[in-house]
């Protein structure tokens, strides 16, 4: 069995040295910040310029790997860069959440370089020097949400984030690309300014704070009477639908807009980085910030249950119907991040709990469905289910990792989906929220109606006769994708499958939140 | 500071920052004397003045931030009560700095500007005017006297609008919209000299200190109760005023003036003209009338028009064809949120006016100065111009696109700053539908923001054969100075944030 | 009664408003500036006629000027009127830079009447 990349650094970390002085967060910012400026300045090379990300990226990957020795269960003494207002500093800390998605993303980031190097190349695509600079700023302001010590920085972050892909999802410069730009930066950009902002500063104005706190920061005007337990819930759900990262619905057609973009695009960023940025403060503010015992105290927010709950099934419908893959793998992703809210809004430390192992699980599967849709993309040109009949027989190891990835979705074994559908459902045995398993059993079935059929037709139905009368059947004599796209998909399958035998590394995390949270 | 300047001087710093400009502008006209490069010279000769006068404005408000006074200087050594006095503290020193930065800048800016804009034989009347208009604009912001104050605006006013009339040799509607700009000025200032000959009547001095002091000793006798010259002076002020300022709905003369003038003149006007209309209205509002006057109902007012005017400028921004009109129109808009700001009367709302006016300024005149290079190199302002430059004038167009991002408020720009201390302000008095409004403010000047980012960066141009290439340095290094300072504030404010919160405790101690 | 005592001012504010009044009404750029200088000849005059004493049992003050009886007796406040002396050159200037322009207007548009210019603006654009 392939030890999983994060299983694989964690090893090698534990080998390396110790880090004779504190290793701070702030590098872990820097690294691919500086990496950004030397792929830049390697353009005119594009062999050094791929070396340049590869090694910023292995980088980065040891960077993170050390910041987790010095993880504890409580957030770390926060570090201040600079003072941007008085009082309200970019700071950064190191706590299990932040770890496990700064842990996706390095992790992730490595494989889907070598993924990109293929694609890039295959389908000899313009501007690549734009794309890894930004590529490389995205993943610098990844870490920084991961690393936020406070709201303010998280907010900053989350913006860069989503300026800093926006010329990933124009890239290439159709007059259908610049429109979804549009879509894509008019609603991320309209939620957190008009939401997610507001509400910030209306916890800065009440609570005079916006460190994260464990426990959150409301307890002391809520008891006061300060702060109508009403308002609380409209400031929770303003940071809820602020956050549109997180696309929950109706904040969600930025997800199937961004899907124009290149492939690693859709894979690291719109399946996993930039996702799970919105999920992951999802849950960041509701433990550090709303304090979900305070939600449960005071009966807000349990509405959240229902939304998620909807947006899961609503978006699974949808998917059914989705003939072009990369869309019927965005609705997919809507559903599953609705996966991980429903856990935080379940209010319970062991349903949180479920929710940050789920940002894990579902990195590696969806990364690896987007890898195998790209790859089909670069080998066959296709992009659409429809044409995918008997595609297996010529691309066995894509449509076998595929395959592997739709097993982690439906949430069977042997796969990571399992062990966060599982504990997914011991969290709503401890809620007793049988609307929620209601919605995780259909959801399940429905995941199955538009995942297992794509499977059937790639395995089982036969291609389609050679269309003699255009004569260039070029595309039907198709192998493998280029070896770097194989390589990484094969890679990310098998990580899939070892999150469920070695769950240990991200459970172990999500655990150490779980227990830290009051009670 | 104290270093560099001899201590003969610095007593005399008030007065020599607009006496500097003043003789500099009457010594410029004789550069017409010289046959070959005497518009170099004059430009020259405008750089230094305009540098010395930032040198006496860091100086000044330095001086004041250290002692924690006022500085203050009598003309003729008369008491304030007879004579004209000057007065520099917290608020205007930081007021004059602004307007001194960008004096400076804008007239490095100028050299290569004019030269192509303005008719060889009159450089040196274009640096006398300009050199006038800026000793105009700082004397209204040091000066302590009302009448004074609109005897500088005046100066500062004729010489913008000849400033604009200018932009006439090339197209011939600045004509017009320096005549309709004048019009209207002059029925602004007019309004103001009405509403000064109301308080004179009813208090008998000039001096802005002596007047709130002669008001606060009326108001505590009785006298003040139901006085309807008090409310008719505050009244004609605030017209005038808002005229000047170009508050929602009496900005009308703005568009036209700002699109249409020479590039120079729009990058100094709209950072610093309105701005001194505004710092003219705090002192009024507060300084003279804080604690005596109840205006609360009239800044209620002043907070709906600008409300309206966020909004309603904003989305005309979205529909202009030019790319120096959805400049001026946003212009309407950021003046909006700064009198928004202090027609809050709080210490956050407060605190973000002044703020803004440094932050809007800087990202507005570098944001004018990069199109005046599109104007320059490309031959127009108009949309169609700016049809895929990003790849011709990337360093201009990157100017353009960070001050933008400054304009919508994206975090660690200095445009999210003066836009947080807004909403805390709305927030810390429970209105949370003018927070919402400043943030769709926001939204909206992200539509017309991109809107032009991707005509620049996605667009292909009309004519691919036309040659256009970088601006300047003479252009490019003031620009990116003006932007790179709005990032640098944006990422700390310290500095900012400091002395615009001490210009509102200033303003607010006497009670709004 | 009282209000009619106060006729200089009604006399002041007239004129303001006729001033005011013209500026907004009339099309021709030239009428426009000399209503403007109305509006600003009426604030003048209620400066001036600000500056005049008259005690409330009707003596009335003197010129200011250095006589005996401005010495011992009331005297009309020289400063509203002083400070008219530099509004009226800030009016002239105004004016003077006003003509300026219409003339130049009328050199390019060759009409100085704002109908017609809006008109030819729009044929422009």
């Amino acid at each position: 069995m392939t030890a999983t990349p994060s299983m694989f650094v964690a090893t090698v970390a534990a080998g390396l040295p110790t880090w004779e002085f504190a290793l701070s967060p702030i590098l872990a910012i820097a690294v691919p910040l500086i990496g950004a400026f030397l792929i830049a300045a390697a353009g005119r090379w594009p062999n050094l310029r791929e070396g340049v990300t590869l090694v910023t990226a292995a980088a980065l990957l040891w960077v993170v790997a050390n910041l987790n020795n010095f993880l504890e269960a409580t957030p770390s003494e926060a570090e201040a860069l600079v003072e941007v207002i008085p009082g309200m500093p970019l700071a950064f800390h190191l706590e299990p959440l932040g770890m496990i998605y700064a842990m996706i993303a390095s992790s992730l980031w490595i494989l889907n370089s070598i993924y990109s190097i293929g694609y890039m190349r295959g389908n000899k695509e313009k501007h690549q020097t734009r794309f890894y600079v930004c590529f490389a700023l995205s993943i610098a302001s990844v870490m920084g949400i991961a690393f936020s010590a406070n709201m303010f920085t998280l907010f900053v972050f989350y913006e860069a984030l989503s300026l800093a892909t926006f010329p990933l999802v124009t890239h290439k410069g159709t007059p259908e690309a610049i429109k979804s730009g549009r879509t894509y930066l008019g609603i991320l950009m309209g939620t957190s300014v008009c939401l997610m902002l507001p509400a910030m500063i209306a916890t800065y104005v009440y609570t005079g704070t916006l460190d994260f706190t464990q426990g959150g920061v409301f307890a002391q005007p809520l008891a006061d009477g300060v702060l109508t337990p009403a308002l609380f819930g409209l400031i929770f759900a303003m940071y809820i639908y602020g956050v549109g990262k997180a696309a929950l619905m109706p904040a969600h057609r930025w997800l199937p807009a961004a899907m124009v973009a290149p492939t690693p695009v859709s894979a690291l960023l719109h399946a996993v980085a930039v996702v799970k940025a919105g999920v992951f403060s999802v849950c960041k503010i509701s433990v550090y910030i709303i304090g979900v015992d305070q939600l449960r105290l005071y009966d807000q927010g349990g509405w959240l249950l229902y939304a998620a709950g909807l947006s899961i099934v609503i978006a699974s419908f949808i998917a059914l119907f989705q003939d072009n893959l990369k869309r019927r793998l965005a609705y997919s992703t809507i559903s599953q991040l609705s996966y991980i809210t429903l856990g935080a809004a379940l209010l319970w430390p062991i349903s949180v709990r479920a929710a940050a192992i789920h940002i894990a699980a579902h990195a590696f599967g969806k990364i690896t469905l987007f890898f195998a849709a790209g790859s089909i993309y670069t080998a066959a040109h296709k992009t659409k289910v429809s044409e995918l009949d008997g595609i297996g027989r010529k691309m066995p190891w894509t449509m076998g990792a595929f395959a592997v990835g739709t097993l982690s979705m439906i949430g069977l074994p042997p796969t990571g989906g399992f062990i966060s559908k599982w504990y997914l459902m011991q969290g709503a045995w401890t809620a007793e929220s049988g609307f929620t398993i209601a919605v995780l059993c259909t959801s399940t079935l429905l995941n199955a109606a538009y995942f297992l059929p794509i499977v059937y037709r790639a395995f089982f139905r036969k291609p389609p006769e050679p269309d003699l009368e255009h004569g260039h059947d070029d595309h039907h004599d198709h192998g493998e994708a280029p070896w770097p796209i194989v390589l990484a998909l094969t890679c990310t399958a098998a990580a899939t499958v070892a999150l469920f035998f070695y769950p240990d590394l991200f459970v172990g995390y999500a655990s150490m939140l779980a227990e830290a949270m009051p009670q | 500071m104290e270093l560099v300047l001899p201590e003969a001087i610095h007593a005399h710093l008030p007065v020599l920052v607009v006496l500097l400009p003043l003789f500099g502008g009457l010594l410029a006209l004789f550069t017409g004397l010289i046959q070959r490069g005497g518009g170099f010279v004059a430009w020259l000769w405008s750089a230094i003045i305009t540098g010395l006068i930032l040198v006496c404005a860091a100086s000044m408000l330095f001086e004041v931030h250290t002692t924690g006074e006022a500085m203050v200087y009598r003309l003729g050594s008369w008491p304030e009560q007879y004579g004209i006095g000057y007065s520099v503290d917290a608020l205007n020193g930081y007021v004059i700095l602004v307007v001194a930065i960008i004096g400076f800048l804008s007239t490095i800016y100028a050299k290569d500007s004019v030269m192509a804009e303005i008719a060889r034989d009159r450089h040196h009347l274009f640096y006398s005017v300009w050199l006038l208009a800026i000793a105009g604009l700082i004397g209204i912001t040091v000066t302590a006297d009302t009448f004074n104050i609109y005897v500088l605006l005046e100066i500062s006013s004729l010489t913008v609008y000849t400033l604009v009339a200018l932009g006439g040799d090339r197209d011939r509607r600045a004509l017009v919209a320096s005549l309709k700009y004048l019009i209207l000025g002059s029925i602004g200032a007019t309004f103001i000299l009405l509403g000064i000959g109301y308080l004179l009547m009813l208090t008998g001095t000039l001096n802005m200190n002596d007047m709130h002091e002669q008001l606060v000793r009326m108001h505590q006798s009785g006298e003040l109760a139901n006085n309807r010259t008090v409310f008719v002076s505050f009244a004609l002020l605030m017209v005038g005023l808002s005229l000047k300022m170009a508050l929602f709905p009496l900005h009308l003369w703005l568009p036209n003036a700002y699109t249409y003038a020479p590039s120079a003149v729009t990058a100094l006007v709209a950072a610093t003209a309105t701005k001194v209309g505004v710092y003219m209205t705090f002192r009024f509002v507060f300084t003279i009338y804080g604690g005596v006057y109840d205006s609360s109902a009239d800044l209620y007012f002043l907070g709906l028009c600008a409300c309206a005017g966020v909004v309603i400028s904003s989305m005309a921004a979205i529909r202009q064809m030019n790319v120096k009109k959805v400049l001026a129109y946003s212009s309407v808009g950021q003046i909006a949120y700064i009198v928004l700001g202090f027609s809050l009367a709080n210490e956050s709302g407060v605190t973000a006016s002044v703020i803004h006016i440094f932050n809007h300024a800087l990202i507005k005149g570098g944001m004018f100065m990069a199109v005046g290079a599109v104007a320059l190199r490309a031959g127009g302002t108009k949309i169609e111009d700016f049809k895929g430059i990003g790849r011709k004038m990337p360093l201009t167009m990157a100017a353009f696109t960070v001050g933008g991002c400054g304009l919508i408020g994206v975090p660690l720009t200095a445009g999210f700053i003066s836009k947080w201390y807004l909403v805390v302000g709305a927030m810390d008095e429970g209105y949370w539908g003018i927070a919402f409004i400043v943030l769709l403010g926001g939204v909206l000047a992200l539509v017309y923001i991109w809107r032009l980012v991707e005509i620049i960066w996605f667009g292909k141009p009309d004519d691919p054969t036309k040659q256009v290439r970088e601006a300047p340095l003479s252009m490019l290094i003031p620009m990116w100075i003006l932007i790179g300072a709005s990032v640098a504030f944006g990422v700390d404010a310290g500095w900012t944030a400091d002395s615009a919160h001490a210009a509102a405790e200033l303003l607010l101690e006497g009670g709004p | 009664m009282e209000s009619l005592g106060h006729f200089n001012y009604w006399l002041a504010i007239v004129i303001i408003m006729i001033g005011f009044y013209g500026v907004i009404a009339r099309r021709n750029l030239l009428k426009q500036v000399i209503a403007l200088g109305l509006f600003q000849t009426g604030v003048f005059l209620f400066y001036v006629t600000m500056g005049v004493y008259r005690s409330p049992d009707g003596t009335r003050g003197v010129a200011p000027i250095w006589t005996d009886a401005a010495k011992t007796g009331p005297f009309d406040n020289p400063l509203p009127h002083v400070l008219m002396l530099t509004a009226i050159v800030v009016s002239v200037s105004t004016l003077a830079v006003a003509v300026a322009i219409i003339v130049n207007i009328q050199r390019k548009y060759g009409t100085i009447e704002e109908d017609e210019i809006l008109e030819a603006d729009k044929r422009d654009s």
